[in-house]
């Protein structure tokens, strides 16, 4: 057998406290669970509605970020500006800020009298205490996971690739889509699927811009606050079996999507 | 025909200072240069890729500086071929065609043709990153010829490869040239590419352009030391040149006087070339002006060609056949006569 020095072994040590202190809470909880109560709130409308509703308003959230999450990653993968590092901040600012900051910061300015919230109530938008509301707050949270990663595949494409196609015959635009994004989709759809499960977990936010109507983490919550802790179990259950089986499918694309330059 | 007028372009840490070239309808230009001398940047400012910051390019008497690349009818090979990773090989050289909606039939009869031409047809249906170095070139030569570009620009498109391949895509990208009867530019920092392909080669330094000619123009009478240095001329020496009579210099090099027919006055550098020298073991009677006995202080075999350094004052370098180097019973030490004549001295 390999002989392992002092450092790896205390490491590995140091290392497995870590480890554990995340596993073991979550392999508690999912054990703790009564399978006969898990399945008749499979059955509970208000459940199931509100586990749906979690999934669709992050679903849309994962469509606005990326039709605009992309283009702006390729526009920071491909040119340097003036105040790009400031932009590069602004995306990554929502992953510093408390939750429950982000969610006053959208309500002053989704409010019906904010300065979003004014001109979008004439075209019949609310946003306190409705589903825009719910998006827009996921939308805040999690949007820099789909920049971040699309912009790293457009940076792992060499742009002389796109400048050849160009030579070739192929507009800018046209390249875009038929040689950079077939070549970077990977990253594109990864950083999809997090900003996905990241929205569906978001709690913080939406618990001050839009309490109602209720989404899975608020459920959990109100389940916990009205009823204790034995009535929110089956939910929490539920939302973390979503948001596993999400994260279990990026893992199978990071590790199993073959990119076309490498064996 | 490419007319480039005092094309420059600044980057903040490199810049193409007011090239000017012509390149001829139908010649194999070379643009020969060291590294980070800016020739790859020339070849992308020529093919648009960047913006120029002043001067004009000009394809056919068209002014194309500010022509989007897709509409230049330029093509362009790299170094690192770039080729589509996500394509097969067919599909990497039926692109252009398919940008231009080709029929699909005629695409196909065209990239089978072009695919024979350049032997890779048996690969039709790899992947680029399934390909060797010489099949991947092939394949970004196939690609860009296909489309059928006024130009064709190329950096460095052997410089990746083993001697052979390279050396057999040599004779290849000759018939090439000839066969589809395009203006090609290539550029290299290899001088043996360069004499093997160039009707025309440009010396590029730094930025700028320092001397256009054909290669024996560049090789026997380069325009400064650089390029000298560059394209490997043996036999360098500065000195002092005066006149002498009515038709010759004289240059004091300091150790030994050197008769040359070019007229230069003040300090020079001259060189003549290893190939132009004459060696005995005898002295002998000739009408060469340059006659200088010295020893042989070191000697390098390559193989069919003996190099032999010579010293005469000034270390000079001489050529020999491996025949005439055996028969004269050459060694270290060994006392010799060199003759070389004033016409073969060239100044700069």
């Amino acid at each position: 057998m390999r002989k392992l020095d002092h450092t790896t072994i205390f490491f590995a040590i140091m290392g497995s406290f870590l480890f554990f202190f995340i596993l073991i809470p979550i392999v508690n909880l999912m054990a703790s669970a009564n399978p006969g109560i898990i399945f008749e709130n499979l059955q509970n409308q208000e459940v199931m509605g509100a586990l749906f509703l979690s999934i669709y308003c992050a679903l849309g959230a994962t469509i606005i970020a990326l039709l605009c999450g992309v283009p702006l990653a390729y526009i920071l993968a491909r040119h340097d500006f003036w105040g790009k590092g400031f932009v590069e901040s602004v995306i990554d600012v929502p992953l510093v800020i408390p939750h429950t900051v982000t969610g006053i910061i959208l309500l002053l300015v989704f409010n019906p009298g904010g300065i979003f919230g004014q001109p979008l109530s004439h075209i019949g938008l609310t946003f306190s205490d409705a589903i825009p509301g719910i998006i827009m707050a996921m939308l805040f949270a999690s949007a820099s996971f789909v920049v971040n990663s699309s912009r790293e595949g457009f940076e792992s494409v060499d742009p002389r690739m796109e400048k050849v196609a160009r030579t070739l015959g192929s507009g800018s635009l046209k390249t875009f889509f038929i040689i950079t994004l077939p070549l970077s989709v990977r990253n594109v759809v990864v950083g999809s699927i997090m900003c996905w499960a990241r929205a569906i977990s978001e709690f913080g936010a939406i618990v001050i811009l839009a309490y109602y109507p209720t989404t899975a983490p608020v459920l959990i919550y109100r389940r916990f606050v009205d009823f204790g802790l034995q009535e929110s179990i089956p939910v929490a259950v539920l939302l973390i079996s979503v948001c596993l089986v999400l994260f279990l499918i990026v893992r199978l694309l990071i590790s199993r999507w073959k990119t076309y330059d490498k064996d | 025909m490419i007319k480039i007028e005092n094309l420059s372009r600044n980057w903040k840490e490199f810049q193409i200072d007011q090239v000017n070239l012509q390149i001829k309808t139908g010649e194999y230009f070379v643009i020969l240069g060291p590294s980070g001398s800016g020739k790859t940047l020339l070849l992308e400012l020529i093919a648009g890729m960047w913006p120029t910051d002043s001067g004009e390019i000009y394809v056919d008497n068209k002014n194309i500086t500010d022509t989007p690349l897709e509409k230049r009818g330029v093509g362009f090979v790299y170094q690192n071929y770039m080729l589509f990773p996500h394509k097969t090989v067919f599909e990497n050289i039926s692109f252009g065609l398919n940008m231009k909606k080709v029929d699909k039939k005629e695409v196909k009869i065209r990239v089978n043709e072009m695919m024979k031409l350049l032997n890779i047809d048996h690969l039709a249906h790899r992947l680029p990153r399934t390909l060797s170095g010489g099949e991947q070139q092939r394949t970004a030569l196939a690609r860009a010829l296909i489309i059928n570009p006024k130009v064709l620009l190329m950096d460095e498109p052997l410089s990746a490869l083993d001697r052979k391949t390279r050396n057999d895509l040599i004779r290849q990208m000759k018939e090439l040239h000839q066969k589809f009867d395009i203006t090609m530019v290539h550029v290299t920092h290899n001088f043996d590419e360069a004499l093997a392909l160039a009707d025309r080669i440009a010396i590029m330094k730094d930025g700028r352009i320092s001397q256009v000619g054909n290669s024996t123009e560049i090789f026997r009478h380069p325009a400064d030391k650089f390029v000298a240095d560059f394209v490997g001329v043996e036999n360098i020496f500065e000195g002092f040149a005066k006149k002498d009579g009515e038709r010759l210099t004289i240059i004091d090099t300091g150790k030994v006087f050197i008769y040359s027919t070019e007229p230069k006055k003040g300090p020079v550098h001259m060189t003549v070339r290893p190939e132009d020298i004459i060696l005995s073991s005898k002295k002998v009677e000739t009408s060469a002006r340059n006659v200088f006995k010295g020893k042989i202080t070191e000697i390098i075999d390559n193989g069919a060609l003996i190099k032999l350094t010579v010293d005469i004052g000034e270390p000079i370098m001489v050529f020999l056949t491996r025949q005439s180097f055996i028969e004269m019973e050459l060694n270290i030490g060994k006392d010799v006569w060199t003759y070389f004549k004033a016409t073969a001295v060239h100044t700069f």
